[in-house]
């Protein structure tokens, strides 16, 4: 089935979903503008326009149900800068407020819990500025309705997260880990910028409908073209291989930003991208969906493997956050059939990693800050509402039956499996490990015997950020089954995205499923052994070749710094000499005798009003003169 | 004996005009009757109130529906153009009377040798010229029959009405007394020396077509009636007096002297209001009158066109003086509209190419006034602060004046989500469709050396330090605070909203030029 049209303006809450952006906007620019005297209220007021940006979601959500599901593709057009080149505009169809849900949900929640998380930053009110800053860009981005603003949005995302992973900038570490993940977006920014740029000489227009309508008569060499470097920019923004670097790093912001910005909404904007233009550019078949389910595959499969090897509990996250992007990235290679499982496996993941990142928030925040789970153990005891929610989140993530994430990962790995066996049992391989890290992380956390450092006393967080947790586990029990069982989701996605003609039919027991599950139940029986029933060495031992390769990225940085960095430098300095002595000697040079021009120019104008008159008389002379030149040619 | 029928005359079309004078004559007679501290009371609202009823009267005309052919027995043209225009003059002279309130800007006693004992002592009585009030409404309704002529002894009669009382306003500055008396000698000399050849070319074209009627001109042209030489000769000589009034070079020279000279709200309304009655006219001769001929004057525009704007941008650089240097940016500017004039063609292109001269003409009145405005407001000891290297600093000393000023010059200089960005847009596309890439492509050129001389101002004003006598920022009236509110309002609305003037410019410029 094909998207549906592009339907027009209805009113009502739809009318006004620009609100959705702005409240949130309204509420970075207050707190940022009113400085210090709104540091009393600052985090209500943030709170209050994320919740009111819910609730314009939710409205928008209800009304859009209101519709056949053909007229469910709604453009609001809000401004025209320069008609047909530069308007801009909202596209609420299923798909945007889908993101738009989850974006506004989640980081409700998200904004809730830092009023705990946060409570003894005295800088807190800017910590909310950012986050409000962030939930309106990141709303534009999923709500626009043409790639100029989509683009917008995009860099406003990367400017939040630059800012809020160097929230702490005064820790040397932070600050440069903000400057990796802004350069590092950089690259992906670039392809995506190219990409709209070829949309636009192609097809004239930037506009979602414009661009796919007339995408189908373009040549293919245009359309892989541009497929490819949407994917460059996907990769960027969603830290899949080869821009996966800066995601690791960027959890040195404060956990609420990994939370919302690094696991659940911002990391998945590239898996937007690439369904959003799915339609056109990421069929299913051809060069550049395959490339995107083989980033996908390696990506999920890189991910895990890190996964394995941290000992800092939001890097072992981190890890796992690229892997299950990856899963993300590889459903939406797969063509129509696979974007609703991509965004069921978003949608649950959103949920289940913001409540797994939430809950380490909370482990540290009852551990002083510590992130090394060497130093935990046997937690469970000390903060049940953490562990219990945590463990629904562990559960939800490593597939096991009836939770979320057994629904939306199984479903991926179904599809490919149709699609290439070797992508499918890949995928399956990854699920394995999954299952082996994150017990890893439950066992060495919340199990065994406590390794804390002195004078430690872990304590439950307060309600704030506890009822922020109960909600999003109860997301990470529910979401799952409720979106895939009966293809709820893929129907309402249909006229956003398309679907297949013949909707898959969901096994509760397959062999592709029984065996995921097998190889999970491996892994965690695996973890078990090494790290529940022994005993958990507080230093990390030397490890294997294997092993120093999974805790050094895979050696990411390295072949980056060997790459690109030193190389850079050199063309870098390259680039300045050749600026110096080339370039500024033209600019310089054309500058000097314009100026000299005017300089000699201006002794014309003498100020005696005779050489005036004569100066128009000889005009008027050239004038008339010329006039009987051209006239009687 | 043969009798004399009365003319028809069409009084609403008019009234705009009529009031507008009216008010000028009721102006006379207050100067001549009313006690001297009761005349600016009286001034002030007969002024204002005059050229916001003609204004009122403009929309009812335009809302009633434009009328399809000339007034007053085909002398007077109230057609769409005409409409828009008239309401761009109107509003621009309103602001631009709003800073000419502000007395101290004029001589207490124009009569007296500068520097003389009797200037002192008018000076110390408190001696006002309120005389400015209806010579500035003279020069005004003058400004607007100017490009509603339809005849072309109207338009010399229009052209001397909008010109005379602007020679003698200009000789009015308080400060710089001599600077001032100077321009208004070079203004009225080389004013009256182009009057000269636009009179000359009437004549010759009078001879040509037998009659001055712009239609019938334009029909004689068809007729090809064989005498070329009256006609390149006549047409080439009106070309002169009107370039001339648009500042185009090689017709220049007396802007920036005049500019500088002049007092501050009285070069406001020169570059706003005069600017605009000018091409108003302009574009009426060239496009109503020699239309047809224009495979034989658009070359020469050509070269106008570039010569006005390379003299405006380049010369520009070297200005000091603030005053001197927005006269050399409004002859670029004068250029960059002529790049438009040059994109006749068809029906349908003359109307686009129109609408964006239209719309250009208004935005770039409105930020000029508002940039004068500004130039009232930075004070030295003697006066205005001229000199640009006193601008130093003013940045660091008074945000916000600083910080609007920087937005008129990046309007002037057409940086997107400023008006001046769209007007430099429409001509510059206007054009490119009339097939003008090459001048476009000048146009650019020139559009980027001038943006060099105004981002220089900004880095004077933001990123040097100021000097420790610098100039002090008045408290402004007002009436100079509405004037830079509204300007820098509009500058931003139209940049960003421009859509409904443009909409208003294309439905005035869809009905064309009436004959």
């Amino acid at each position: 089935m094909e998207p549906a049209e592009i339907l027009s303006n209805p009113g009502g809450a739809i009318g006004v979903g620009w609100l959705m952006i702005v409240l949130p906007l309204l509420g970075a620019a207050v707190l940022l503008l009113g400085g210090r005297r709104t540091d009393k209220w600052g985090h209500y007021f943030g709170v209050l326009m994320a919740l009111a940006s819910f609730v314009v979601a939710a409205l928008v959500f209800f009304q859009l149900l209101g519709f056949a599901p053909g007229e469910r593709r709604r453009g609001v057009s809000l401004y025209e800068f320069i008609p047909g080149v530069a308007d801009m505009g909202l596209l609420i169809d299923p798909l945007s407020v889908s993101f738009a849900l989850l974006i506004t949900g989640v980081g409700s929640l998200i904004h809730i819990y830092s009023i705990g998380y946060m409570s003894h930053d005295h800088d807190r009110r800017r910590f909310f500025a950012y986050l409000n800053l962030f939930v309106a860009a990141m709303l534009l981005l999923v709500l626009a309705d043409n790639y100029v603003a989509l683009f917008v949005g995009w860099e406003g995302v990367g400017l939040a997260s630059y800012l809020l992973i160097g929230f702490w900038q005064f820790k040397p570490t932070a600050a440069t880990a903000a400057k990796k993940a802004f350069v590092v977006n950089r690259v992906g920014d670039f392809g995506l910028l190219v990409a709209i740029f070829i949309m636009f000489t192609s097809f004239g227009s930037v506009a979602f409908g414009e661009v796919f309508a007339k995408a189908g008569a373009e040549s293919q060499g245009t359309i892989t073209a541009i497929g490819l470097l949407l994917l460059l920019g996907a990769c960027g923004k969603s830290a899949q291989l080869p821009l996966q670097s800066w995601l690791l790093d960027a959890m040195e912001g404060p956990t609420p930003v990994s939370a919302l910005i690094h696991a659940a909404t911002m990391v998945t904007a590239g898996v937007y991208l690439v369904v959003r233009s799915g339609a056109a550019f990421f069929p299913g078949e051809g060069t550049a969906s395959l490339v995107v389910t083989i980033v996908g595959v390696a990506t999920l499969l890189a991910g895990a493997i890190i996964g394995t090897a941290k000992d800092d509990i939001k890097k072992a996250l981190a890890g796992s956050t690229m892997s299950q992007i990856g899963y993300m990235m590889l459903a939406a290679g797969l063509g129509p059939v696979g974007y609703a499982f991509a965004i069921a496996h978003l949608i649950s993941h959103g949920f289940f990693k913001a409540n797994l990142f939430l809950g380490a928030g909370s482990v540290m925040h009852a551990m002083n800050d510590q992130v090394d789970m060497r130093k935990y153990g046997g937690l469970r005891k000390y903060l049940p509402i953490t562990f219990i929610t945590f463990f629904i989140g562990y559960l939800a993530i490593i597939g096991f039956p009836l939770l979320s994430g057994y629904f939306t990962k199984d479903g991926i790995i179904e599809t490919t499996m149709e699609h290439n066996a070797i992508l499918g049992w890949l995928a399956v391989v990854g699920a394995g490990i999954t299952g082996f890290y994150m017990s890893r992380l439950v066992f060495m956390t919340f199990f065994g015997k406590a390794r804390w450092d002195e004078g430690v006393k872990p304590h439950e967080s307060p309600a704030v950020m506890t009822w922020p947790l109960i909600l999003l586990a109860i997301g990470s029990v529910v979401l799952g089954a409720f979106l895939i069982v009966g293809n709820r989701l893929m129907i309402f996605l249909g006229p956003a995205v398309g679907r297949p003609e013949e909707l898959p039919e969901f096994h509760a027991v397959s062999p592709v499923g029984l065996a995921t599950l097998a190889l999970v139940a491996l892994g965690a029986a695996y973890a078990w052994l090494k790290y529940g029933r022994q005993e958990v060495p507080a230093v990390a031992p030397r490890g294997s070749v294997l092993t120093t390769f999974a805790r050094r990225d895979l050696y990411g940085d390295a072949l980056n710094e060997a790459l690109f960095m030193r190389p850079g430098q050199w063309l870098t300095r390259l680039a300045v000499w050749f600026d110096n002595r080339g370039i500024d000697g033209l600019v310089n040079g054309l500058a000097a005798g314009i100026g000299g021009t005017s300089g000699r120019l201006r002794r014309i104008q003498t100020g005696y009003v005779r050489s005036y008159a004569l100066s128009i008389f000889v005009g008027a002379a050239i004038l008339a003169g010329a006039w009987f030149v051209v006239g009687t040619l | 004996m043969n009798t004399i029928t009365a003319p028809a005359i069409e009084y609403l079309q008019l009234a705009p005009l009529l009031i507008v004078f009216g008010a000028g004559i009721l102006g006379v007679l207050v100067e001549a009757f009313a006690p001297r501290y009761l005349r600016r009371a009286m001034h002030i609202p007969l002024t204002l109130l005059s050229l916001a009823g003609a204004f009122a009267l403009v929309i009812v005309q335009t809302i009633k529906g434009v009328p399809t052919k000339p007034s007053a027995m085909g002398a007077v043209a109230v057609d769409g153009p005409t409409l828009f225009i008239w309401g761009t003059i109107l509003v621009l002279a309103f602001i631009s009377l709003l800073l000419l309130n502000d007395e101290d800007h004029f001589v207490p006693a124009a009569s007296a040798v500068p520097g003389s004992a009797e200037e002192e002592r008018a000076l110390i009585e408190g001696n006002v010229h309120t005389e400015v009030y209806p010579l500035a409404l003279f020069a005004i309704g003058g400004m607007l029959l100017f490009p509603a002529s339809n005849d072309l002894l109207i338009m010399f009669v229009a052209l001397e009405v909008m010109s005379l009382p602007l020679y003698l306003l200009c000789g009015l500055a308080r400060r710089r007394r001599l600077l001032s008396q100077e321009s208004a000698m070079k203004y009225f000399l080389l004013g009256a020396f182009s009057s000269a050849f636009f009179l000359y070319g009437t004549a010759l074209l009078y001879g040509y077509a037998g009659s001055v009627d712009l239609a019938k001109i334009s029909t004689a042209l068809s007729a090809n009636v064989g005498q070329d030489a009256l006609l390149f000769t006549g047409a080439a000589l009106l070309g002169v007096g009107l370039l001339f009034k648009i500042g185009a070079a090689p017709f220049q020279a007396w802007k920036p002297d005049v500019y500088q000279g002049a007092p501050t709200p009285v070069t406001a309304l020169m570059a706003s209001g005069t600017l605009v009655a000018a091409f108003g006219a302009l574009l009426r001769v060239f496009w109503v009158a020699i239309g047809e001929l224009d495979w034989d004057w658009s070359p020469i525009m050509w070269g106008v066109a570039i010569l006005t704007m390379v003299v405006g941008a380049i010369l520009a650089i070297t200005q000091t003086d603030i005053k001197r240097m927005l006269a050399y940016s409004s002859i670029a500017h004068a250029g960059f509209l002529l790049v438009g004039v040059v994109a006749i063609g068809d029906a349908k292109q003359n109307a686009t190419a129109l609408a964006a001269i239209l719309f250009y003409l208004a935005v770039y009145g409105i930020a000029s006034i508002g940039a004068f405005a500004i130039v009232t407001m930075v004070r030295d000891a003697g006066g205005e602060a001229w000199h640009l290297s006193r601008w130093a600093g003013l940045g660091k000393r008074s945000p916000k004046l600083a910080g609007l000023f920087a937005f008129f010059l990046l309007a002037f200089a057409g940086i997107p989500l400023t008006s001046g960005f769209f007007g430099k847009y429409a001509v510059f596309q206007a054009a490119v469709a009339g097939g003008a890439v090459q001048l476009v492509v000048v146009g650019v050129v020139a559009s980027a050396v001038a943006a060099f001389f105004y981002v220089r101002v900004i880095v004077l004003m933001f990123f040097n330090d100021p000097a420790p006598d610098g100039p002090t920022v008045v408290l402004p009236s007002w009436g100079t605070a509405s004037v830079v509110g509204f300007a820098a309002l509009a500058t931003v609305v139209l940049g960003v909203f421009p859509q409904p003037v443009l909409d208003l410019a294309q439905s005035a410029a869809g009905s064309l030029f009436v004959r």
